[in-house]
Parts: C-alpha cells; sequence; structure tokens
C-alpha cells in the first residue's frame, strides 16, 4: 500500500509546540484534508481542524498552513513518501491542533 | 453554566434560518438567537448550490406560480403535500426578487431581464441563477450580509444543539455543546425554528457538508414532533466518481448539461436510457429519479465504468463551445487532467437531498407548541422527488415563513431548568472523556456504508432488515466509543452527538423505506417494483412510548 506522511502540529495555545507524525494511506488525487479526515477516524478523533464543504471549496473553513504555506486543506494533494508539516493558520489565535480562533468576534460565545 | 435566553431561537444558519431571522425580527421579535454547529451562513447546503434556483418569474416565458406548482406535484409522484408546494411555488418569485434587491446578482441578458433556464422537469424557463457554480456562495453571502445589518440578531458559530427541553409538552428552549469550551449552555426561548437541513451525510456518497448528519429530525422526534416521507432520498444521478477532483462539489455537472446537453454512455460507450423510457436526443430532460435508477441498474448490472459509475462525455462538443461556455471553470478541470474535449469522466448516483421532513403545517408550525421547522429539514412539499431549482426557494420560502409565525406565535410556556438537567449531565459527563474501543467517525463510517449498501437507490426487504440490524449493531457500539480528554474544541465530543443523531434519522429513512412495498420516485424496491394505489399517501414517522421509532400511514 501507498503511504503518506504528515507532521501535524498538536495542543493548545498554551502548551509548548509539539508535533505528532502521521502515517496515512495514500490514493493518487487524495487531499490533506482527506488523510485528516482519515486520522480522525482511525487513528484520534480528538485531531481538532475546521472543515464544512468536504470539496466544494467554498466554506473556506479548512485554511491551514502546509509546508510554511496558507492553503486550503482540502485543495492541496497529499504527496506520497514525503512529510507534509501542518500548522494553524499563523497570525490567528491558536485555539487546538489546527483550529485557530477564525470566527467573527460576534459570533463567539465567550 | 452559561444560561441564554431569547424569544426565537434558530438551529442552523443555512439559508431557511438566515431567512427565519431576517423575518423574525422584521414580525417584531426583539432577540434573535442563530446558531450553527459549523461558522454561520458557511456551513449546510445552500453554500453548496450550484446553479438553479426556481420561481415562475416569467422573465423569459408566459410563466405562472400555478404552473411550477403543476410541475412540482409531478415530479413528487403524487405524494406532494400540495399546500405546502404551493406555499413554496406561489411564494417563491417574491422571495427571489427580494434577493435580487438585496443584491444577489441573479444573472441577467442583455435586455436587462433576469435570465431563466429550463431545467429538467420543468414545463418552461423557469430557473435563475447567479453565476455557473456560484448561485449557493452568492445567496449565502447575500444573507450573511443581510443579518449582519441586524442588532436583534445574535449569531452564534460553533455550537451544537444536543436536546430540545420540553415542558408540558412544549419545547421552551434547547441544550447545546459550546465546541470551543467543551461545556454545555442552556438556552430559554419563546419559539424554537429547526433549521438544519437534512441528511444526506449518512450516505457513503453524499454532496452533503460536514454537518447534514439529520440532527434535526432527531431532535424534532424526541420533542415529539412527527416526521414525513422519510424514505424518499433524492439520489442526484451524475455526482461526480474519477478522476477525482478538488476543489468543486460532485454535483458539478448539471450546469455543464444545462447548457450543453452531454451523453450519458454506459462502460462500453453505449448510450441507455432511452431503454428505462427516457429520450435525450434533443436536451438534457431525463427526471432525477429516473436518471439514478437507470445508472445504477446499469452499473448492477456489470455495464459500468472502471471505477463503477457510467461515462458522463462531451467529447462530441466542439472544443470551442466547450470554451465558450465556461471559460476558467475549463482551466480548473485541466488542472485536474480533465479535458472534457478528449475523454468522458466517469460519474455516479450520489445522496443531495431529502425530500421527507418534519411535519409542519402552512405556518411552518409542528404539532409541538413552540417548535417550527424551515428549509430541507421540513417534509412534504417536494413528494416522492424533488423538482430541480426547489431547493433554494424552500430554503427561502419556508425560512421567511417559520420566522415570521414564530415571532408573532404565542410564547410555549417558560423555561424550565429541571427538564433540561438530563442533557446538561449528559454533555457534562462526556466532556470528562472516556476510553472505549471504538471512534465516532469510525462508527458514522460504518453507518454511511451501510446506509448506502443497504438503503440507497436500488432496495429490498431482506437488505433493509439487514439495514435494521447493522443500525442497532451500531448504536449498541456508542456506548463504547472513546473520547478523548480535553474539552476546548474536542471534535470527538460533538461526533459522539453527531453519531446518536445520525442513528435516529438512519433509523426513521430503514423503517419508513420497509414499510412502503412499492416503487415510487426517489424509493425504488426491488422487490416490489411497481407503483402501487393503496401507497399514494404519505407516511410518517414517530416515537413511540419506549421511545420506538414507529411508521403510520401505510396501507392496513
Amino acid at each position: 500500500m501507498k503511504l503518506a506522511r504528515l507532521n501535524v502540529r498538536r495542543g493548545t495555545g498554551d502548551e509548548p509546540p509539539r508535533y505528532e507524525e502521521f502515517t496515512v494511506p495514500f490514493e493518487d488525487g487524495a487531499t490533506v484534508l482527506d488523510a485528516l479526515m482519515w486520522i480522525r477516524a482511525h487513528r484520534d478523533p480528538s485531531l481538532a481542524v475546521r472543515y464544512s464543504c468536504i470539496n466544494a471549496n467554498v466554506c473556506k473553513e479548512c485554511t491551514i498552513s502546509i509546508d510554511g504555506k496558507v492553503v486550503y486543506a482540502c485543495m492541496t494533494r497529499l504527496l506520497e513518501g514525503a512529510a507534509m508539516m501542518l500548522d494553524p493558520l499563523p497570525g490567528k489565535q491558536h485555539l487546538r491542533d489546527l483550529v485557530t480562533e477564525t470566527r467573527p468576534p460576534r459570533e463567539r460565545l465567550s | 453554566m452559561m444560561h441564554l435566553d431569547t424569544h426565537v431561537l434558530i438551529v442552523g444558519a443555512g439559508g431557511a434560518g438566515m431567512y427565519a431571522a431576517i423575518s423574525a425580527v422584521r414580525a417584531g421579535a426583539d432577540k434573535v438567537l442563530l446558531l450553527d454547529k459549523s461558522l454561520v451562513g458557511r456551513g449546510g447546503a445552500t453554500i453548496m448550490a450550484q446553479m438553479t434556483v426556481a420561481a415562475a418569474l416569467a422573465e423569459e416565458s408566459d410563466d405562472d406560480w400555478r404552473l411550477h406548482l403543476d410541475d412540482t406535484l409531478a415530479a413528487g409522484r403524487g405524494l406532494c403535500d400540495e399546500k405546502l408546494a404551493a406555499v413554496l411555488c406561489e411564494e417563491a418569485p417574491i422571495r427571489i426578487r427580494e434577493m435580487g434587491e438585496w443584491q444577489v446578482g441573479w444573472a441577467q441578458r442583455d435586455n436587462g431581464r433576469i435570465a431563466q433556464v429550463t431545467a429538467p422537469g420543468h414545463s418552461r424557463p423557469r430557473c435563475c441563477y447567479v453565476d455557473f457554480l456560484n448561485t449557493g456562495p452568492a445567496v449565502a453571502a447575500t444573507l450573511r450580509r443581510q443579518i449582519s445589518r441586524i442588532d436583534a440578531i445574535r449569531r452564534l458559530s460553533n455550537l451544537t444543539v444536543t436536546d430540545l427541553v420540553t415542558s408540558d409538552g412544549a419545547v421552551v428552549g434547547a441544550v447545546a455543546l459550546d465546541a470551543a469550551s467543551g461545556e454545555p449552555v442552556t438556552i430559554a426561548a419563546d419559539a424554537t425554528i429547526i433549521a438544519t437541513g437534512g441528511l444526506t451525510g449518512i450516505y457513503r456518497r453524499n454532496s452533503a457538508s460536514a454537518n447534514m448528519g439529520g440532527d434535526g429530525y432527531a431532535l424534532a422526534l424526541k420533542a415529539g414532533a412527527e416526521l414525513v416521507d422519510m424514505e424518499f432520498v433524492q439520489f442526484f444521478p451524475i455526482g461526480h466518481l474519477a478522476p477525482r477532483l478538488v476543489g468543486m462539489d460532485p454535483i458539478m455537472w448539471d450546469p455543464f448539461r444545462y447548457k450543453l446537453g452531454g451523453r450519458l454512455l454506459d462502460g462500453a460507450g453505449r448510450e441507455f436510457l432511452a431503454r428505462y423510457g427516457s429520450d435525450e436526443t434533443d436536451a438534457y430532460t431525463t427526471p432525477r429519479d429516473i436518471a439514478s435508477y437507470a445508472i445504477t441498474k446499469e452499473v448492477a448490472a456489470g455495464r459500468g465504468s472502471p471505477h463503477g459509475g457510467v461515462y458522463l462525455s462531451f467529447e462530441h462538443v466542439p472544443e470551442l463551445a466547450l470554451r465558450a461556455a465556461f471559460g476558467p471553470v475549463i482551466e480548473r478541470l485541466a488542472k485536474n487532467g480533465i479535458d472534457l474535449a478528449r475523454a468522458p469522466v466517469e460519474v455516479v448516483p450520489i445522496a443531495h437531498y431529502h425530500m421527507g421532513g418534519i411535519v409542519v403545517d402552512g405556518r411552518m408550525a409542528t404539532r409541538v407548541p413552540g417548535l417550527f421547522a424551515a428549509g430541507e429539514a421540513v417534509g412534504g412539499a417536494n413528494g416522492a422527488n424533488r423538482l430541480s431549482g426547489n431547493a433554494i426557494p424552500e430554503a427561502l420560502v419556508f425560512g421567511e415563513r417559520a420566522g415570521r409565525f414564530a415571532a408573532t406565535a404565542k410564547a410555549a410556556g417558560g423555561w424550565n431548568g429541571a427538564a433540561a438537567a438530563e442533557a446538561v449531565e449528559r454533555i457534562r459527563q462526556l466532556s470528562d472523556g472516556r476510553s472505549g474501543d471504538v471512534t465516532a467517525p469510525a462508527l458514522l463510517d460504518q453507518l454511511r456504508a451501510l446506509m448506502w449498501d443497504e438503503v440507497g437507490p436500488l432496495r429490498d426487504a431482506a437488505g433493509l432488515e439487514r439495514a435494521l440490524d447493522r443500525i442497532g449493531a451500531v448504536r449498541a457500539a456508542l456506548a463504547n466509543v472513546m473520547i478523548a480528554p480535553g474539552r476546548e474544541c474536542n471534535a470527538s465530543l460533538a461526533d459522539w452527538f453527531e453519531l446518536r443523531a445520525s442513528l435516529a434519522a438512519a433509523e426513521a429513512v430503514t423503517r419508513a423505506a420497509l414499510a412502503r412495498r412499492e416503487s415510487r420516485g426517489a424509493h425504488q424496491r426491488e422487490d416490489f417494483p411497481d407503483s402501487a394505489l393503496v401507497f399514494s399517501g404519505s407516511q410518517r414517522v414517530a416515537l413511540g412510548a419506549a421511545d420506538d421509532i414507529f411508521v403510520s400511514g401505510g396501507p392496513p
């Protein structure tokens, strides 16, 4: 089976940065979001990442940093072999794992 | 614990929820609380709409809402709730023109009239659009802009309503999980509107966003409301299958077919729709239920394409015509390795919309005082098969009504903290985390697989019975679901509630499908292939005394 590797930033914004490496199945054409959803189902359901529309690229919720570039996880193809570095969106308050505070201020409860 | 108090509570902030918020304030509500599991106005189905919005605007023909109603009833195969369908068709033009005033940007002809195209099942050019593939995002953005200007609307993102709170038989508010903190929140409301959309997320192949797992149906059932037509799930016939395509909705091929026709071909490159009674020689005319049935039968007979669908080909269309019609989209396809002039793509039916839903009257009120519903969550208007273009008008028309009537309804009764205690305690217990041998996303995947395999486009009694057993097994596993420690942004917590709701929705669909021993519209039984007169009415689903899901309304 072909594999891909992801180094994913874990923990909350208050903790020192740490990364966890995941090895995931690779299929031609698969995206980073596919891999993150696979990790949530098969490795760690607590992995925090925002996404909603999954494939249409209309909700824009899955914006993260991949190998230092701000991109959509749903639009970024997985690479076979080489490890990709996944970080939360820079310049936003870091909440947990790949989730940042992207809600407009008036849509927050607290 | 945080406690909120509102006049009108709206669960779900897609097109129906946002319109309900606007109209509730217009009707006098001083406080409206609009919640979404995802981000307000960005999740759900509205933003995914590709192109067509049906309304008898009569911009390009001598149209009338009664003609739109005729087409809607015909598409519904005799099962439409005619009153709801009439409301939908009569008020669609009002809502569509109001969206125009709010600068949604309906596409116009050179003469300044709103452009309207003919979609399958419509007798006239009736479907307006904003831009090819961009109607939904424009509708969502327009409504987001409107609600942001209204101070009486409080918007909250990342809140999952886990339970409605009932007191003396009326809904008096809700308990929600705040994803950011992992804490329960209680909400007192004079009226509550369910605008959570449908349930297509419980199918393996779907065009749903992440939060379309049938939550609203589970909430409504538990609160004592009835559901109707639950067996009718619309399978969109030509969902994209291969090659893998990113950044585009899998239902994107519909606009291509409106403009250029295109040919559906089996794995050997032969046309097959004619054998199912549909002639597409001149135009794209096959209704969705018939096309989905035909494709599924071809694949089952071993005549499919390599990935298990059929081919959609535009190879006969001159390259210049393709470019003229789709411009930059052709480049986006090229980046995905797709060249329509040279090779076909593979398509397959995917779960796209749910005709069934919550039983409401013309005010969008359920039989439970204080509880209303709007949008796709409502059942009945589309019967056994929805006409193309009716989903966005349904969101807007029913949303507007639900907000208006919820705002002016008599308050359901006072808040009852004791009635909320069990739901609050459940969130607290689960948010402490617990060990387990399975994850909620893995169980959801199992549920999606079994719904696809046994309760999909082709059904029979044996498969539906197997589905009930398998749903029972997944429900039993709910007790062993692992929940990770850490309350803040802990996705495994919201997943548990999503799975619980999806199981109720799945069982409602399956029991209704088993009870309907005939084929009609989107419900196709291999063991009962013909439509039967005794089933010319709708079936309802409700909770029994022991919280069992039961079906009524079929023949004795």
